[in-house]
């Protein structure tokens, strides 16, 4: 079995119940799992979470992560959102130092990446990025002659083209 | 009906014979309730022991043990009780009182977050915050507890919501079904018709079996199935017992304290089937020896040990009686594997322990004899509590086991399990002769028990092997640090007779000369509780 490090992303339904995050990021921890990123949040049925985890391993960890989360009373679903067939998108948000002579070049910076200036300060700019991963990484790497004051990211939320996959939340 | 009714008559529904538990002003408004029931309470001396006793309890009944204690350091106490138990997958309730449900979170008195703190020890969790919750969770709990892989589920009940009135009638759900839990019974057919192939085939097969077959309820199926197509099976500490420990086609138990012609066994296999264990260190602590130059097939309710220490050629999920009642239904039967057979006689003759039944000390009782004739005078269908230490690899090599079941807290390996454990086993089959056999180190974590023991009149045989240390870290220190010793000496011991006595119980003491076959007969003659003392050599190893 190989023991590269991978990425995957899965896809979790769970019952919106008290501490059910904890139970996951517990068994995280507890089994020394990596999670890249979590994002969390209500469905449009409120008794149920969508929870989105980017989670790193060798293949017998990634498939111990599936089976140990799956097993879990809470979680309904657990998959695996394939690159191909799955869309993830992150948003993140960057301060960054911007007095006057800056300010052009970093509103062309971040108009190419179909950024939105969402707080403008004297000296300063907050910007509003959503993406892929890798699209936020790069607008980032563009920023760096520049001085980030602050940098918040959501971690990435994804859903599966079509529906296949889809779960219905019938009781 | 309040809350604490409720919880009394979910109980009764699911026809809970006994609870043991301790008291707390948290938890009262439960146990008063219970005055009006049937339900058989304990009270024991400590918490930790109210989880061994649901344990040994459980175990020996087949059903979910119960045990309930108080809010704050009642409920932190139980929580090695109840790791324990999720390390063996014994199912089991745990209740505890909370502080009231408006104080939760503000640090008041006797106030734990005992759901977060047992989160990686439980199944499944509840914290109860509506009294009219209380008949579908109870419900659930006993179901997650019961079903699949076994294990402990906690239910936290506030004091005001044990005492709040229900708004709705109580009705208990008469069946469950829960969306996200979903355990596998039915093995996958494919897969079993595989098996069946591969068994066919084999010239070298052989059957590990684990805790997973004492937990499905599955003793008989599998004995058939390895006697019909003539395998030979091999067992974890949990799954001794499985087969009688002189059937022809048993070879003793595997690990690194097991026999070492067991994993010669199982590592010459052409065809290992890993039943209801799941390859954990002590078992097999080179996984490629199990895996290489043959086909394993790995059988287990739980889809997460499947591939978790081991790869297996062929998984199979589910329960394990279902699964062997198909074998049994597709088999064909093998050929014999009379050669196979042959040779692993050859290997457990060569490579048995030589060790001397006729021990030169005087003072001391030569402990692998002494547990061999324990067992030999011990009944057919006799339970045999192990606790941990040198004392439970001794038990696992030489106890005999007959039609009777061993018992040991094999995963945590938690000392003084023994004789809370023994207790509860007593409770679930009070027909049955019970023996704890445990260590002066464990024997002084328990022995508060002995009060208990003579509260309820429960008739436990104890057997202490006593040596002054903690017998299996010595014997660690011994080849790892060269005999300097830290921490592992038991000065100022009581005397056990005093102990005895101070309980009401019977006593004897034995050493190198006494008649030990005579002592035992006596010892275990009438069905009371009862002590034996043995002196052991501080200094006897464990190694074969």
């Amino acid at each position: 079995m190989s023991t590269k490090l991978k990425k995957k992303v899965f896809q979790l339904l769970v019952d919106n119940n008290p501490g059910v995050l904890s139970r996951i990021s517990g068994l995280f921890s507890r089994r020394g799992y990596n999670i890249e990123s979590i994002t969390a949040g209500v469905t449009a049925d409120p008794r149920f979470t969508r929870i989105t985890i980017v989670a790193s391993g060798d293949d017998v960890i990634l498939d111990q992560i599936e089976k140990q989360v799956r097993k879990l009373v809470d979680v309904r679903d657990i998959h695996e959102l394939l690159p191909d067939d799955s869309v993830y998108r992150e948003l993140a948000m960057v301060k960054v130092r911007a007095e006057a002579d800056k300010r052009q070049s970093i509103l062309a910076t971040a108009n190419i990446f179909r950024g939105n200036i969402v707080d403008v300060s004297p000296d300063s700019l907050i910007i509003e990025i959503t993406g892929s991963q890798s699209k936020v990484d790069a607008f980032l790497k563009l920023l760096e002659g520049y001085e980030i004051l602050e940098l918040a990211r959501t971690g990435i939320a994804g859903l599966g083209r079509g529906t296949d996959k889809v779960i219905y939340l019938d009781e | 009906m309040i809350g604490a009714e409720a919880i009394v008559k979910c109980l009764e529904k699911e026809n809970t014979e006994v609870i043991f538990g301790y008291s707390g002003v948290a938890i009262d408004p439960f146990w008063n309730s219970i005055l009006d029931t049937k339900i058989k309470t304990v009270l024991i001396r400590t918490e930790q022991n109210a989880a061994h006793c649901a344990s040994g309890y459980a175990r020996i009944s087949g059903k979910v043990g119960v045990c309930a204690v108080t809010s704050g350091p009642g409920a932190t106490n139980l929580i090695t009780g109840i790791a324990t138990a999720y390390a063996d997958s014994i199912p089991m309730i745990a209740i505890t009182g909370q502080v009231n449900s408006d104080m939760i979170g503000s640090d008041v008195f006797q106030e734990a977050d005992i759901t977060g703190a047992v989160e990686s020890f439980v199944k499944y969790s509840y914290l109860i915050r509506n009294v009219d919750d209380i008949p579908r969770v109870f419900k659930e709990a006993f179901f997650i507890a019961g079903s699949g892989r076994k294990g402990p589920v906690l239910i936290d009940i506030p004091y005001d919501i044990q005492l709040a009135e229900m708004t709705t009638k109580f009705s208990y759900p008469e069946s469950i079904s829960m969306r996200s839990y979903k355990p596998t019974v039915k093995g996958n057919i494919v897969q079993i018709k595989k098996v069946i192939k591969e068994v066919e085939k084999a010239k070298r097969p052989i059957i590990c079996v684990g805790g997973g077959v004492h937990l499905s309820g599955a003793t008989n199926e599998l004995v058939r199935f390895a006697e019909l197509n003539d395998v030979p099976v091999v067992s974890t500490m949990m799954g001794i017992g499985v087969m009688p420990t002189e059937h022809p086609l048993y070879f003793g138990m595997v690990g690194n304290n097991g026999q070492p012609y067991a994993n010669r066994a199982m590592n010459e296999s052409d065809l290992l089937l890993m039943v209801g264990a799941r390859v954990a260190d002590r078992a097999v602590n080179r996984p490629d020896l199990i895996t290489e130059n043959k086909v394993m097939v790995h059988i287990d309710v739980d889809p997460a040990e499947i591939g978790k220490n081991v790869g297996p050629t062929i998984p199979l999920v589910g329960d394990i009686k279902h699964i062997f009642n198909d074998f049994l239904e597709q088999d064909d039967h093998a050929d014999d594997h009379k050669d196979w057979i042959a040779l692993l006689n050859s290997y457990k003759e060569d490579m048995a322990s030589d060790r001397v039944p006729d021990y030169s000390i005087e003072a001391y009782v030569e402990p692998k004899d002494f547990i061999s004739r324990l067992s030999r005078a011990m009944k057919d269908d006799a339970v045999y509590v192990a606790d941990v230490g040198q004392n439970q690899i001794w038990s696992c090599a030489y106890h005999i086991v007959k039609n009777g079941r061993f018992l040991t807290s094999g995963g945590m390996g938690t000392m003084g399990y023994s004789i809370p454990a023994a207790m509860g086993a007593k409770l679930a089959d009070n027909k049955k002769q019970v023996v704890a056999v445990i260590g002066d180190g464990a024997f002084q974590m328990s022995m508060m028990e002995l009060a208990t023991m003579r509260q309820y009149r429960i008739p436990v045989k104890i057997v202490v092997l006593k040596n002054g240390f903690l017998g299996m870290v010595r014997e660690h220190q011994h080849y790892a640090y060269n005999d300097a010793y830290s921490m592992v000496e038991l000065k100022g011991d009581p005397d056990l007779s005093l102990i005895a006595a101070a309980y009401g119980m019977e006593y004897v003491k034995v050493d190198g000369n006494s008649d030990l076959d005579g002592e035992l007969e006596a010892f275990l003659k009438d069905d009371t509780s009862s002590l034996m003392e043995v002196r052991i050599d501080p200094m006897e190893l464990t190694k074969f």
